[in-house]
């Protein structure tokens, strides 16, 4: 009797997932409204980015000494926040922090997301892009950028299939239960889900294999950002010329990352309705691992800014000076106060890391991730070791074009269609690992 | 003509022979090709010269064969190389460069008075936009109390150099010659090398090149990196196509004020392009107290400096004789 009982309540478990994680695939409530954004945002990309194809990186405000802008510097945005795919899949989930479950799949669609973009970003600040081939047929090993080239194509694979193997029994699930799917996504579903049945031995493989991966992802996620920072840091330019960038860069792409994270979490609560996934708990537990990122990233930051202000070396000094008190304090001090200091401080209390309050300071922690990245790229090269000189006046300052605005826009435009597309066609949460943590594989797999 | 007379003749012997073995090496015919170019071409940009004055005389013509030996043949008997095949060779021998050399330029830093004789005539052989600069000609003062001077900046073609070690596709390269050059019909327009370079000696094509008439028809010569492309890295080349003639740079050439030498290090000679004085380079360095910029960045540069002191000229830029506080670096 309790047997079929606790049976009947198993089954409603499985039933109210199905309900409430395959549902919003459904219902494409304002969806159009926002795709049609989307679009236009993209037309307007393809039409700057034509005008600067026709007429020369001119366009854009990059000149021969600030001759990297906003690009590289959206480039680094990009790689950031896709580090927190391995963050907390693999990092987060080797250790058994069991709470992060949930939301393995939001941080992986946001790692795919923007790290497929991060290429074309780097693609649409070549001079030449028209000679992308060179760089396989003549490619110099020595070359940072071709390391970078190598770990992040490796990356997008690996996450590729960090999302797609723990999706398998999701999509032979989803297969069964959505009954009215259109005949493409069942097509779809039924292809990528390799036949799962959910036998015990297939379980094992799949154990195994989003294990392996998940320690795979750790060493090329690191070397990703740290590859990244490197094209900064080979360089002998005062600002660059420090030893510390790959951490430093790897820190502050946790932090990028955890708050794109926690937004993410907080739309879908809102507009897929999962509160009864994206918990209070688990925003809490989001909150404080976005604190502790913070801190670390703090730390790197004293070491970057305050051991050369205390020196205050001849070439150094001139850098820090546009930082601390010229052309470039206000930036850098809104940066740090209101993308670093007062969000740590508000979320050590727990009040503001419940749902509203963090997806809120989460948004200025991003912003303020962005908006770093300019100050990491652009000042440094607006101070080389030599005068500027017998050039016009616009070379002697950035500031982006309208085309810079667009381009890089469009990149986000781009990322975001991605991210939404993979949480319309595909379930948002892995059900089966909710199962499995209740003890209801059994049921999960059992329905027909 | 008169110009080629100023050079000694042994000089100017070795280095049509040097031109002709840089091509042998690729193939015959580009050689024999190269050779009759240098013949009839006198200095001017036409690479490919008319069909017919191949077969109208009885002319004869030295050609290097491939194994090196130097032939004499009827011009009649020539066929003129493909375009293509000709471009082939003129970016072999640019990528090789001149064998047995190792050029060096010192700037002698008390006789610069700012003319930028220099400045124009490189942007005038390079076919440089007016805020473009292989040679710049900066204002310098290290100090309040220290002298402003004129100090001018080409590429200073370092012996490990910061450039060439990130470009991701070969495109700019150090030749056995130790010129730095760029092949900007490889180049991707990445500008990790403007990022690398602290001299900020390179500049971009931001725009369309230019407009220089004859450009479309000319070929590529990586050399001169002419004609110049859009969306790609152009910089100091050392001037090697002249140097490839035994001519000195456009801007040794140029000045009027002797201020530069330009030589091998391997002969240990410079000749001054003004005075047109040669001298010994070890000396010249030894006696001025020559020097190399940002040393301690282990570049290890190709141009010397000699220090701007008794000086020439005073200094003097825009009705100032000294420069505010902010302009020092």
């Amino acid at each position: 009797m309790s047997n079929s009982l606790s049976k009947e309540k198993a089954k409603s478990k499985i039933d109210k997932y199905a309900a409430d994680i395959l549902r919003p695939m459904q219902s494409h409530g304002g969806l159009e409204l926002w795709v049609l954004l989307l679009a236009l945002g993209f037309v307007m990309y393809v039409f700057a980015y034509f005008i600067q194809l026709r007429d020369g990186l001119g366009v854009t405000a990059m000149r021969d000494y600030v001759s990297w802008g906003v690009y590289i510097s959206n480039f680094v945005f990009f790689v950031a926040v896709s580090l927190v795919g391995m963050l907390i899949s693999a990092v987060l989930g080797l250790l058994k922090q069991n709470w992060i479950k949930p939301l393995t799949r939001v941080a992986e669609i946001i790692a795919l997301g923007f790290v497929m973009v991060a290429g074309l970003v780097i693609v649409n600040d070549m001079g030449r892009p028209d000679r992308l081939l060179n760089v396989f047929i003549h490619g110099r090993i020595q070359s940072p950028i071709v390391w970078d080239i190598t770990v992040i194509t490796t990356y997008v694979t690996i996450s590729l299939l960090l999302f797609y193997l723990p999706l398998i029994p999701d999509l032979a699930f989803a297969k069964k239960r959505l009954k009215n799917l259109p005949k493409w996504q069942y097509m779809l579903f039924n292809i990528l889900s390799l036949g799962w049945i959910g036998t015990p031995e297939q379980y094992k493989i799949l154990h195994k294999g989003i294990r392996l991966l998940a320690i795979l992802i750790i060493p090329v996620a690191l070397a990703i950002h740290t590859v990244t920072s490197w094209l900064f840091a080979a360089t002998l330019r005062p600002g660059w010329d420090t030893t510390i960038f790959g951490p430093y860069f790897v820190a502050g792409a946790f932090v990028a990352g955890a708050a794109a994270v926690v937004i993410l979490m907080y739309i879908l609560r809102v507009n897929y309705k999962l509160k009864d996934y994206f918990t209070d708990f688990h925003f809490n537990k989001m909150g404080q691992l976005l604190v502790l990122v913070s801190l670390v990233y703090l730390y790197f930051n004293l070491n970057e800014f305050l051991v050369p202000a205390y020196k205050m070396k001849g070439a150094d000094a001139v850098h820090l000076h546009t930082l601390f008190s010229g052309k470039y304090a206000v930036l850098f001090w809104g940066v740090q106060i209101f993308g670093m200091l007062i969000p740590i401080i508000l979320m050590l209390f727990k009040k503001f890391r419940s749902p509203g309050w963090l997806a809120f300071i989460s948004v200025f922690v991003l912003i303020g991730a962005w908006l770093k990245r300019i100050i990491i790229v652009v000042p440094t090269l607006m101070h080389p070791h030599l005068p500027i000189q017998n050039v016009p006046e616009a070379f002697h300052k950035y500031f982006p074009t309208w085309i810079e605005v667009f381009v890089t826009l469009g990149s986000f435009v781009m990322a975001l269609g991605i991210i939404t597309a993979l949480l319309k066609i595909f379930p948002v949460i892995p059900i089966w690992e909710l199962a499995e943590e209740e003890g209801l594989t059994e049921e999960f797999e059992s329905y027909d | 003509m008169s110009e080629k007379n100023k050079e000694s003749k042994s000089r100017r012997e070795f280095l049509k022979t040097g031109s002709l073995i840089g091509l042998g090496a690729v193939a015959a015919g580009a050689a024999t090709y190269a050779g009759f170019s240098y013949e009839s071409g006198k200095g001017s940009h036409d690479n490919l010269p008319l069909k017919e004055s191949l077969t109208d005389t009885e002319q004869k013509i030295k050609v290097l064969t491939e194994n090196g030996d130097l032939a004499e043949v009827d011009i009649k008997s020539l066929t003129p190389v493909e375009k293509g095949e000709f471009q082939t060779a003129l970016q072999h021998q640019g990528r090789e460069g001149i064998a047995g050399k190792h050029w060096t330029m010192v700037i002698d830093l008390s006789k610069c008075r700012n003319a930028r004789m220099c400045m124009a005539a490189c942007q005038n052989a390079h076919h440089l936009r007016e805020e473009q600069h292989h040679i710049n000609v900066l204002r310098m003062q290290d100090d309040r109390n220290s002298a402003p001077y004129f100090m001018p900046k080409p590429c200073f073609h370092c012996d490990n150099p910061p450039c060439t070690k990130v470009c991701p596709v070969d495109a700019t390269f150090k030749r056995q010659d130790g010129i730095v050059l760029i092949d900007n019909e490889r180049c991707i327009g990445c500008r990790f090398c403007i990022a690398a370079c602290p001299y900020s000696a390179r500049v971009f094509n931001w725009f369309e090149p230019k407009e220089v008439e004859g450009d479309d028809e000319l070929l590529y010569n990586v050399e001169l990196n002419v004609p110049q492309k859009k969306g790609t890295i152009s910089k100091c080349l050392f001037s090697a196509d002249r140097l490839r003639e035994g001519k000195l740079p456009y801007c040794v050439s140029a000045c009027p004020n002797g201020v530069y030498y330009f030589g091998d290090m391997n002969e240990d000679t410079v000749t001054n392009g003004t005075t047109g004085s040669t001298v010994r380079f070890s000396e010249l360095i030894r006696d001025n107290a020559g020097y190399t910029l940002l040393p301690e960045l282990g570049t290890k540069p190709n141009v010397y400096y000699l220090p701007a002191k008794n000086r020439l000229f005073p200094f003097q830029y825009e009705g100032k004789t000294t420069l505010d506080d902010e302009e020092h670096i």
